[in-house]
């Protein structure tokens, strides 16, 4: 990035402004005050272990869950306050399933593309080439339901590129991704903030990610930031050779439970309301 | 507008996907017409009420509309559980159109349902009195659905596991189904009984449909249609707040 680039970007507001953001369930705080910035146009890695407030942070920011307190700044704007307005402003592609599965891939893109306002004949040729992009083009009539978990997290993440929007947000988004498809997505991101200045703000376990294509990085720990900066400057805090010594020196080796398996108690549920529903 | 749209679509799309289900429910309304339209249809025939398939049939029709409706609306705890919510309510779209066009879909198919359950019931010998009112039952047909979508939808937006779900079919969709009327004329109920059913608003759209499909009627056909008009603004309003609050 060239020095008159970003004396540039440091003139305008910033397109992610947080102070003192809070996030708490009952007793647990996930999110504890905590303060960044992004850049407009930059690329901007989220790092941090299981269960350290990184999804909730990108639910705040995205207007999905309301903060405890502090205040956010999306594009000038505030998701608490101007929700549909910051919602124009951004695109995602969510940590877990948000497809639907008794519809076809391009049905699901076409839905998209459609709530997103992507004009009819651009939606078409997009459709199209972001499915042959990521592989899926052959199976576009094909039920979502019938596609593996790697098919699904392609198909999420070319419907997430379907519209072009002034920040990107990417939750884990090459979790499951073979290395070409990761590669290719990247080049995709890449491009796509060259040509059109788009922020990227990623989260990512894969260290090596993130100190190839992020400009900055935050780590985020206990719903703390315990480090920000370059990924150099990150790595020369902690004297180490690599963004994962960094990652591992700030954040320690202890293996982190995954807030309860949600996922499980539903599956319980579901079955408890399959047997209500075949008794009826 | 192209909101609700869509997500009408997305609703129809999977209509057309669910076939057993389909099947499912209208195996219900065909059981209950053959078991007690022809079960009851001597007692009822001796008590001098004439044939019970006929009034029973509006009745049913009620049923398929309150159960299809409620489920259709409720389907928002699926589309949480499975993550497609946050899809829409992550999009830049107001969301009461999201809501709107949610609950129009289920409305529609809810509609359509009871279309075959009345052909159904013709097949089995129901004759409406005037064929040129089946349009406007069919109209009424149309905000009873929406009504009871809207409901579920509220329910749905307030809850966040399919353990409410079944709270609410035990202790308020079966209870409205059965004081509704559906299975008897509410003329010579007792107070208790028919007080409950004024507050029914599954009363009043079977009310309707036997005003317009038989002839006579309980309530009388203006108040049908200005309690199932009322109760529905009310709902929609209810449930649009609801909506508009949920957190992902």
């Amino acid at each position: 990035m060239g020095a008159d680039e970003s004396a540039s970007a440091e003139a305008q507001p910033a397109m992610i402004e947080v102070a003192g953001l809070t996030k708490k369930f009952g007793d647990i705080t996930a999110v504890d005050d905590i303060s960044f910035s992004v850049k407009r146009g930059e690329i901007f890695a989220f790092l941090g272990p299981n269960g350290a407030g990184k999804s909730t942070t990108i639910k705040m920011l995205t207007t999905l869950l309301r903060p405890s307190g502090g205040s956010i700044r999306l594009n000038n704007l505030d998701p608490t306050k101007d929700s549909l307005a910051v919602r124009r402003s951004f695109g995602i592609v969510f940590q877990d399933p948000s497809l639907d599965d008794q519809l076809t891939a391009q049905e699901n893109m076409d839905i998209h593309g459609a709530l997103y306002k992507v004009p009819p004949k651009e939606r078409r040729e997009k459709i199209e080439r972001l499915l042959k992009f990521v592989d899926l083009w052959d199976r576009r009539k094909t039920q979502v339901m019938k596609f593996s978990g790697g098919m699904k997290r392609r198909l999420e993440i070319a419907r997430g590129l379907l519209h072009h929007p002034t920040v990107i947000f990417l939750d884990e988004p090459t979790l499951g991704l073979d290395p070409q498809t990761r590669n290719q997505m990247w080049a995709y991101l890449q491009q796509m903030n060259k040509d059109e200045g788009t922020t990227v703000f990623f989260t990512t376990h894969y260290m090596e990610e993130a100190d190839r294509n992020a400009q900055r990085i935050a780590v985020i720990d206990h719903g703390k930031i315990v480090a920000m900066g370059s990924p150099a400057e990150v790595k020369a805090s902690q004297n180490a050779a690599t963004l994962e010594d960094a990652f591992l020196s700030l954040t320690g080796h202890s293996i982190r439970e995954e807030e309860g398996s949600k996922l499980d108690t539903m599956r319980t549920a579901m079955r408890g309301f399959q047997n209500r529903r075949g008794g009826r | 507008m192209g909101t609700i749209y869509i997500m009408w679509f997305r609703a129809m799309l999977r209509y057309t996907r669910s076939g057993p289900r389909i099947v499912a429910a209208l195996a219900q309304p065909v059981l209950y017409m053959l078991a007690f339209g022809y079960g009851f249809g001597s007692i009822y025939r001796m008590a001098g009420q004439g044939n019970y398939l006929s009034f029973l049939a509006p009745g049913i029709l009620g049923m398929s509309i309150l159960f299809t409706s409620i489920f259709s609306g409720m389907e928002l705890i699926w589309d949480r559980q499975f993550g497609f919510l946050k899809e829409t309510l992550a999009a830049p779209v107001a969301r009461i159109n999201v809501m709107l066009g949610r609950t129009m879909g289920g409305a529609t198919i809810a509609t359509f349902q009871a279309t075959i359950v009345l052909i159904l019931a013709a097949l089995l010998g129901f004759r409406p009195y005037d064929w040129a009112l089946v349009p406007a039952a069919l109209g009424v047909m149309f905000v009873v659905a929406l009504l009871f979508t809207t409901l579920g939808t509220w329910f749905a937006a307030l809850l966040s596991d399919f353990q409410g779900f079944q709270m609410v079919m035990n202790f308020l969709v079966m209870p409205m189904f059965f004081l509704s009327g559906a299975m008897f004329p509410l003329d010579h109920v007792p107070r208790e009984l028919a007080i409950v059913a004024r507050f029914d608003p599954l009363s009043y759209g079977v009310d309707a449909f036997r005003a317009l499909l038989l002839g006579p009627s309980h309530f009388g056909l203006g108040l049908d249609a200005a309690v199932l008009i009322g109760v529905t603004a009310v709902l929609m309003v209810l449930a649009s707040r609801a909506f508009s609050r949920i957190q992902a």
